[in-house]
């Protein structure tokens, strides 16, 4: 976990000017008429960070901040426009084995009503990607059947099911016991690194609690590496070594754990932190920052966090800030870095 | 102790199906006096929507009222004929739900709805109530709120949709908001924003609210006392301080527990194992007991109504040992 030993680790994903455009022009015959020109998005903007073996990194945001985007990005369900993404050294985006590579990544999605088929028994969803990806194909017939189920039957277990579960169909479980059935999938080709995508927020907090101990547990018993999707900042404070915080497509800072939610230095983390409802009641002073997330079809010039943001000067609104080092944390402010703020 | 402006009593609701009747809630009793703001918390399934739906009239049918009387400022109101309910519902009885998309009619422009509700409940003349409706959406933050007044419930972002339901629900000028997960479709920004604005309104227009959620931070803040709910029943109720920080029922202390906090580290999070009961499979005893650690022979028999359990009422057995004890 956050202990690493001395020795420089290589890191086992790193993400490099990672860039992803939609596009959502209307359909040409309406763009002719209305004289319309295309129209893009940018979901994903110039994104970099890479992840240690054995450590998880969060990246939390608001809805329509690239947060999703990047976890498809980096499992491969969709091509970035620019950038690449190197897994253990090699370009996953320019592989000749995706298959190989697939099997070593896996993804955790966040409606666990979604992500099973309701007509397959838990035993078939837990076993497809073991069978997708040739497992125990030395042998064949009965007897590969036979240890593909008493592979299930281990992987239930570790995720705290019982092996007589394997027989019944997702809609018999509640949806804290549906993720974790997601949880024993994605581990069944025993890989190295789990996309999990927003996994707690469909479930209730005892639930989510359940689900977040497995997770923790897993992540040290198997040497797992997490990239951590999430809305919830103290899910992230609770799950994650390094917090990457994205606003409109970008990462407007990363750091420690420790640093960010110590000393948070972009005004947006701040106002981030500022916007939990603190359950302790502890009786800090608390503004709301005012306004919403912009549109991103027409995101604004320059830092695309001035209009909110209370420190925004004239450079702000005309140059867009770089993700640059200030102390312990990487942040793309220029209050920041001319040492306003 | 002022009256209370709502008053519910051993309230009962089922759902008659063909395999049987369940029973969504059972025996919830509380009240809120005016001006208060009262959470109730719990999780899916708990019956805190439902017990919402009930005080506002709005039941889906084949749901009804089994047993026990909801009473509004003195008067019953369970019992009321439709349209009698639907006078006070809008009037006396403001409510605000989840998602503020569904809850405005996309067909008509955000000045139109406004207008109609505010002249529904009140003697107004047309242009008076478009002064109003001006003026309640000013009230709600929304900027230039004449302009906008014309524009449709699609042209607004998430966050100023539900200002505009917020402004709906004070348009009769009720004395009671009922507010299920008001900010729940929204992002922790604009959720914070919310939050302060139905706090500060209902304390200008000195509305009570009952507000449902299952955000115990949102509770903390906000509230003045708390319900938490569990299959069904409230299962402990009291000061939002004292629920928070002395928790009485072992399920309050496991939710409160398996909440991530802010301002401390765990390596792991307190878990309750297993999962709420389904309403077919309510356990008897208390609802709690196959999940509970401190579940003794007592729980699995009977169950226990809500007893004086330090600062707050909790229904759980372990109140009434050290209460026999102490008398």
């Amino acid at each position: 976990m956050s202990a690493m030993p001395d020795e420089v680790v290589a890191p086992l994903v790193e993400v490099e000017g990672l860039s992803k455009t939609f596009d959502v022009s209307a359909p040409w015959l309406n763009r002719v008429i209305d004289r319309k020109p295309r129209q893009f998005v940018h979901a994903v903007d110039d994104v970099s960070f890479s992840i240690l073996p054995g450590t998880t990194l969060a990246l939390v945001g608001e809805s329509g901040c690239g947060k999703s985007t990047v976890a498809r990005l980096l499992v491969g369900l969709y091509a970035p426009t620019r950038g690449r993404v190197l897994f253990g050294g090699v370009d996953a985006t320019a592989t000749t084995r995706p298959t190989a590579m697939r099997r070593r990544m896996q993804m955790i999605f966040q409606d666990p009503y979604a992500s099973l088929n309701p007509r397959w028994k838990v035993r078939d969803i837990v076993a497809e990607p073991l069978r997708e990806h040739d497992f125990d194909a030395d042998v064949a017939g009965a007897e590969r059947e036979r240890r593909l189920l008493s592979r299930v039957d281990r992987l239930l277990d570790s995720v705290g099911l019982a092996a007589a579960d394997a027989e019944k169909f997702p809609h018999q479980f509640s949806g804290g016991q549906r993720q974790r059935i997601s949880i024993a999938r994605a581990l069944a080709t025993h890989p190295e690194f789990l996309v999990c995508d927003e996994p707690t927020s469909a479930l209730d907090v005892s639930v989510q609690a359940q689900v977040l101990n497995i997770m923790k547990a897993l992540q040290v018993e198997l040497g797992l590496t997490y990239l951590f999707i999430s809305h919830n900042l103290a899910v992230v404070r609770h799950v994650s070594d390094q917090v990457g915080v994205m606003y409109l497509g970008r990462i407007v800072e990363i750091a420690s754990k420790q640093t960010l939610f110590s000393t948070p230095r972009h005004p947006y983390t701040g106002m981030l932190l500022d916007a939990i409802p603190d359950i302790h009641m502890s009786g800090r002073a608390r503004t709301p920052v005012q306004g919403e997330v912009p549109n991103p079809l027409d995101p604004p010039s320059g830092c695309s966090f001035h209009p909110r943001c209370p420190h925004a000067n004239e450079r702000c609104r005309v140059e867009r800030p770089l993700l640059l080092p200030a102390g312990a944390t990487r942040v793309a402010c220029h209050a920041v870095q001319e040492g306003r703020i | 102790m002022p009256d209370p402006l709502l008053d519910v009593r051993h309230l009962r609701v089922e759902f008659p199906t063909r395999r049987g009747t369940l029973v969504a809630l059972d025996d919830v009793s509380f009240d809120i006096s005016p001006g208060e703001i009262l959470g109730v918390v719990g999780e899916s399934g708990a019956g805190k929507s439902l017990t919402g739906a009930a005080i506002i009239g709005l039941l889906d049918p084949p749901g009804r009222i089994a047993a026990g009387e909801i009473r509004f400022d003195g008067r019953r109101i369970d019992s009321l004929p439709y349209e009698a309910m639907r006078k006070v519902r809008g009037k006396s009885i403001g409510a605000i739900f989840q998602d503020p998309l569904t809850s405005l009619d996309p067909l008509y422009t955000v000045g139109q709805q406004l207008i109609e509700t505010i002249r529904t409940h009140l003697p107004v003349s047309a242009s008076e109530a478009r002064q109003r409706a001006i003026r309640l959406l000013e009230e709600t933050g929304i900027p230039a709120a004449e302009a906008r007044l014309d524009q449709y419930p699609h042209q607004f972002s998430g966050g100023m949709r539900q200002r505009v339901v917020i402004a709906l629900a004070l348009a009769g000028e009720p004395r009671l908001i009922v507010a299920d997960e008001p900010t729940t479709a929204l992002d922790v920004s604009i959720q914070a924003q919310i939050i302060f604005l139905l706090k500060r309104l209902c304390k200008e227009h000195g509305a009570a609210v009952m507000l449902v959620t299952h955000d115990m931070g949102v509770i903390a803040e906000t509230c003045d006392r708390v319900a938490v709910m569990y299959a069904g029943r409230i299962v402990e109720i009291g000061p939002v301080a004292d629920v928070i920080h002395k928790p009485a029922h072992p399920y309050t202390v496991g939710l409160m527990g398996s909440i991530p906090a802010m301002d401390e580290d765990r390596e792991r999070l307190l878990q309750i194992d297993g999962s709420m009961p389904r309403l077919t499979a309510i356990p008897a005893g208390c609802a709690f007991n196959p999940r509970c650690p401190h579940v003794f022979d007592r729980c699995r028999v009977d169950r226990p109504d809500l007893m004086p359990a330090g600062a707050t009422r909790a229904a759980c057995w372990l109140h009434a040992a050290s209460l026999k004890a102490a008398a």
